[in-house]
């Protein structure tokens, strides 16, 4: 019977269990606790059958689990493809998997499909302290394999940890070469599961009160920036996100177009640049919307990405990876000195019946004849004269939110100062709208960008003025200057900045520096590690002159297979150099050719002991020095080696042999 | 479950490179060095298994553009190339020779010992022996610097010298992805002695210098063992104190000091045809060998002097496992 088709050591078993579990682990915030349920029984249940020789379950049993299985995977998610349902499905079949695993064939595939458990982790997660987790869980599943492959007993943990390590090392190389080498095509190959990529927050596609509030306590970062020249002025750092003009009277949303995706595009006229741009390179964390922030306004978009009719990016897809891009905008600029009546119409919207006290004072402004720009202006002195204070804790606001905020708490954060403003303005007839985005950002000295965070999120307003077009207005600067300048954490009361999150950002000295590195080292791994696809394979292998596929592939067939044959050289060279390495074997050696030159060779099964005592029969005179070197030649090649150098029975086994003579 | 035969890769390769390696080896005295040049090596299915798992997970990567995961699938690849030089390093440098043979009776199986001798400084693991077309049955590890001796069994039918055919040396070590093994012809045999005759068969043999003296029990003077129990011999020798030990009868046979030799003789068999005359004698000496007797042996063409030792009892054997009419 084939080794194959036999039963391994309970022991063997036991190790692949163990793997399994160990893989399946980082898995769990993925997975339904039924699943894990599932699985942690089988894994016991199997580990019993091991230990007690149970024998498999009958293959109609496995069969309805299987089922039971996929049902339930439907169930709870929806569906069974997907990347939350699929993995849970392979898990779960994984599972069932065991309760046939009997062969040591069995035992191999199964081994096998946890370094695909172990690459379905990358999916959820790209960070840096993954690559400890890839390491650690290959060189596991590895040494699980190399258990495999001595099947009668279990070898000792000691080789096959070390034994694997060791092949993990000499394939790391290869693995280099082949990742840059690699042609990389831009993919997907077949599309991705909606439920793909990690889950982060951010900006939505909406904003109520106390959104944005609730998003800047979070530290998370929103993305890094690396400007090409000098970093504009934090006053003029405006990211430009999402753009709402519809609003209910609490909620400000993105008009019917964003929502259908039916969207026009800003056409090339309607943007004037006045001066030049500045060019910048943007690494967005996955967001799961298809905007890409850029700095207002933006004229030259990635190409797969486009300039929306309210004169933000849109991509064809929506982020789910870590995406890397580079645009340019510029700072001045005049924008739709034309309005389509459309448009107009759109901004100036209101619902009908709220706010009315809001309404009689913009009413009233007009009313004095005021224009425009006087009205705006008459607004913004508004928010400075009167005691509005810019807070993380504003009160709640009722049904007329506009006016309670105006008039009664004027306690709010920029999202109450943005939709307030752009209320009085549409209630004086002046279209507005609110783009919310980030503003600011911290610089790294270290690798030289800025990085902005979901604390840096922001909104402020647009208003469009006859001859100027849209003008971006921001209130929060009318109230709280210093958000705009310093941050967010020098516009806050004292107490409320160091009770969040953001506290953190404040500090100084070896935390933030710290800080700071780990940013940069984050940062770059992206930038060279996970952003390495078509793109940056291009421009790095185009600078060693490697162009195309063809040579890439060329490029990759040398490089590997010098690295193999070298690698094949050395193996066989340590082999041989062994010899020469060994002195207890080549003295041992020089004894037996001694003994050979008197006509006693050793026979090539006599053990050291047998030898010894032919030669005494023989040579009965020197007797007792034969049988003392082969006992020493024992003791030092069959003893504790590691523990006992035995550096003195070395020495004597040496002149023992070097003196004696037969004749 | 029958496997299909394309997916026999394995032995259908192995099957051509031993058709082919047949042509190019004689049998060698040994020891063998395994040298690089005789291992063949070539991936099996698991390898063929992990192969696909590693494309599929490069399709995953592309589709997902997920840097982490080209990073394990191009480790796993990398981890591939790197264990075919392993499992190839695993039989390199071994050496591999006869061990001492014990010989056995025709109709019993011949264990041939192989000597694998590993003078390098890496440990082996996991090495199987086996004839070509077996498969193995026992694994083994020898250590650095170490010897390992392997019993490879084969049925002896006949008598006679039977030589070991070729066997395999192999090795999937370390992960099971590649199969390497190379053939090794060693010139060893294993010494088929004739199968021991039924006891019944035939009367013992004749004592006496000078043969044909049908002296049995003539000599009671000393106990000299005892044999098998034969249809003619008188009750009283029987030794009944062993029948509840041996189900067997037994006979006391009495060494006389004048004749103590016992002579084995080719000759008093009659009516019998080679095969059973040489199984006849051989039946004899055990018997003999075992009762502490002096006996000879005398064949058509050779005669070994009376003896009693392991040696002596040795040599007769062989003397019948040789013997050509």
């Amino acid at each position: 019977m084939n080794m194959l088709q036999r039963r391994p050591a309970p022991a063997i078993t036991l190790q692949l269990l163990a793997c399994l579990v160990m893989v399946v682990l980082p898995h769990t915030p993925h997975l339904h606790p039924w699943i894990w349920f599932c699985f942690g029984a089988l894994t016991c249940w199997r580990a019993m059958a091991a230990l007690r020789h149970w024998s498999m379950p009958a293959r109609w049993l496995r069969l309805l689990l299987a089922l039971l299985v996929f049902v339930g995977v439907y169930v709870t998610y929806g569906r069974i493809n997907g990347q939350q349902g699929g993995i849970a499905l392979l898990v779960a079949l994984l599972a069932i998997k065991l309760t046939e695993t009997d062969t040591l064939r069995d035992h191999i595939v199964a081994a096998l499909l946890a370094y695909f458990v172990l690459i379905s982790q990358f999916l959820f997660s790209q960070e840096l302290i993954m690559v400890l987790w890839l390491a650690a869980g290959a060189w596991l599943v590895t040494a699980t394999l190399l258990s495999l492959s001595h099947p009668q007993s279990a070898l000792p943990y000691k080789v096959s940890i070390r034994h694997s390590a060791m092949l993990l090392l000499q394939a790391a190389p290869l693995m280099l070469v082949f990742f840059i080498l690699f042609p990389r095509i831009p993919g997907p190959l077949w599309g991705l599961p909606s439920d793909s990529g990690a889950a982060r927050s951010g900006l939505t596609d909406s904003m109520s009160p106390g959104d944005i509030g609730h998003l800047v306590t979070t530290d998370e970062i929103a993305f890094r920036v690396t400007y090409a020249g000098n970093a504009p002025p934090p006053d003029r750092s405006y990211w430009r996100g999402p753009v709402f003009e519809s609003f209910d009277g609490r909620t400000w949303r993105q008009s019917a177009d964003y929502v259908t995706g039916n969207v026009a595009g800003l056409s090339s006229r309607a943007l004037e640049p006045m001066g030049t741009g500045v060019e910048y390179e943007v690494t967005l964390e996955p967001n799961r919307q298809k905007w890409l922030f850029t700095l207002d306004m933006p004229v030259q978009v990635p190409a797969d990405a486009r300039i929306s009719r309210a004169g933000f990016v849109l991509a064809k897809k929506e982020v789910t990876e870590r995406r890397l891009y580079a645009a340019s905008s510029v700072l001045n600029y005049r924008l739709q000195s034309a309005l389509p009546e459309s448009e107009r119409q759109r901004n100036l919207q209101l619902p009908a019946q709220r706010n009315p006290r809001t309404r009689n004072q913009a009413q009233a402004w007009r009313s004095q004849g005021l224009t425009d720009q006087q009205i705006v202006n008459k607004a913004l002195q508004r928010f400075r004269q009167e005691p509005f204070t810019y807070t993380l804790q504003p009160p709640t606001l009722g049904i007329d939110s506009i006016d309670e905020f105006l008039f009664d708490t004027q306690r709010g954060f920029c999202e109450h100062f943005a939709s307030s403003f752009a209320y009085q303005m549409r209630a004086a007839g002046i279209p507005a709208r609110i783009v919310t985005g980030y503003q600011g950002g911290e610089f790294n000295e270290l690798g030289g960008y800025y990085i902005l965070r979901q604390s840096d999120a922001h909104a402020w307003t647009e208003v469009w003025l006859q001859g100027q077009g849209w003008l971006r207005i921001d209130p929060t600067a009318a109230v709280a200057p210093d958000r705009i300048e310093l941050g967010l954490s020098a516009a806050l009361p004292l107490g409320e900045s160091m009770a969040t999150a953001l506290a953190r950002r404040t500090q100084e000295g070896l935390w933030r520096s710290l800080r700071l590195r780990w940013d940069w080292v984050n940062n770059s791994w992206y930038r060279w590690v996970l952003a390495y696809g078509p793109e940056l394979q291009e421009e790095i292998l185009g600078r060693f002159g490697i162009r195309g596929w063809g040579n890439m592939i060329l490029a990759l067939t040398i490089m590997g297979s010098a690295f193999l044959g070298a690698l094949g050289l050395v193996l066989i060279w340590r082999l041989q150099r062994s010899r020469v390495n060994d002195p207890v074997q080549n003295l041992w050696l020089l004894f037996c050719r001694k003994m050979q030159r008197q006509g006693l060779a050793r026979a090539p099964h006599e053990g050291p002991l047998d030898y010894a005592e032919r030669l005494s029969a023989h040579l009965p005179a020197k007797a007792r020095t034969i049988r003392r070197i082969a006992r020493l030649y024992i003791r030092l090649r069959y003893g504790h080696a590691t523990t006992d150098p035995d550096e003195r029975a070395l020495r004597e086994f040496r002149q023992a042999v070097r003196a004696f003579s037969a004749g | 479950m029958e496997t299909p035969r394309w997916w026999q890769f394995r032995r259908r390769a192995e099957l051509r490179i031993y058709k082919w390696s047949t042509r190019r080896r004689p049998r060698e005295a040994g020891p063998v060095l395994i040298h690089r040049r005789r291992i063949y090596i070539v991936p099996t299915r698991m390898g063929f298994i992990f192969g696909f798992l590693v494309f599929v997970m490069l399709m995953g990567s592309m589709n997902y553009m997920n840097s982490l995961a080209f990073v394990l699938t191009f480790l796993l690849t990398g981890l591939g190339l790197v264990t075919m030089h392993h499992t190839h390093r695993n039989l390199l440098n071994l050496r591999i020779a006869a061990g001492p043979q014990e010989p056995v009776f025709a109709g019993q199986t011949a264990s041939f010992r192989v000597l694998i001798d590993n003078a390098s400084n890496q440990d082996r693991y996991s090495l199987a022996l086996h004839w070509y077309g077996d498969d193995p049955i026992t694994y083994h590890d020898v250590a650095a610097g170490q010897k390992t001796l392997v019993e490879l069994n084969l049925p002896a039918p006949q008598r006679g010298r039977l030589p070991a055919p070729r066997f395999t040396v192999h090795t999937t070590f370390p992960l099971g992805l590649f199969y390497a093994w190379c053939y090794v012809e060693l010139d060893m045999h294993c010494l088929v002695y004739p199968a021991p005759a039924d006891n019944r068969l035939q009367a013992p043999p004749s004592r006496g210098k000078h043969g044909g003296r049908h002296s049995q029990h003539s000599g009671r003077e000393d106990f000299a063992g005892l044999r098998d129990y034969q249809r003619n011999d008188p009750p009283r020798l029987i030794h009944w104190k062993a029948y509840p030990r041996n189900r067997q009868l037994v006979v006391k046979q009495f060494a006389d000091p004048q004749s103590d030799t016992l002579w084995l003789d080719w000759a008093t068999l009659t009516g019998l045809d080679t095969e059973a005359r040489l199984s006849q004698l051989c039946r004899w000496i055990l018997d003999a060998h075992r009762g502490g007797l002096q006996y000879g042996l005398r064949l058509p063409d050779v005669e070994l002097p009376p003896a009693s030792d392991e040696n002596h009892r040795h040599r007769c054997l062989e003397q019948l496992a040789l013997f050509e009419a």
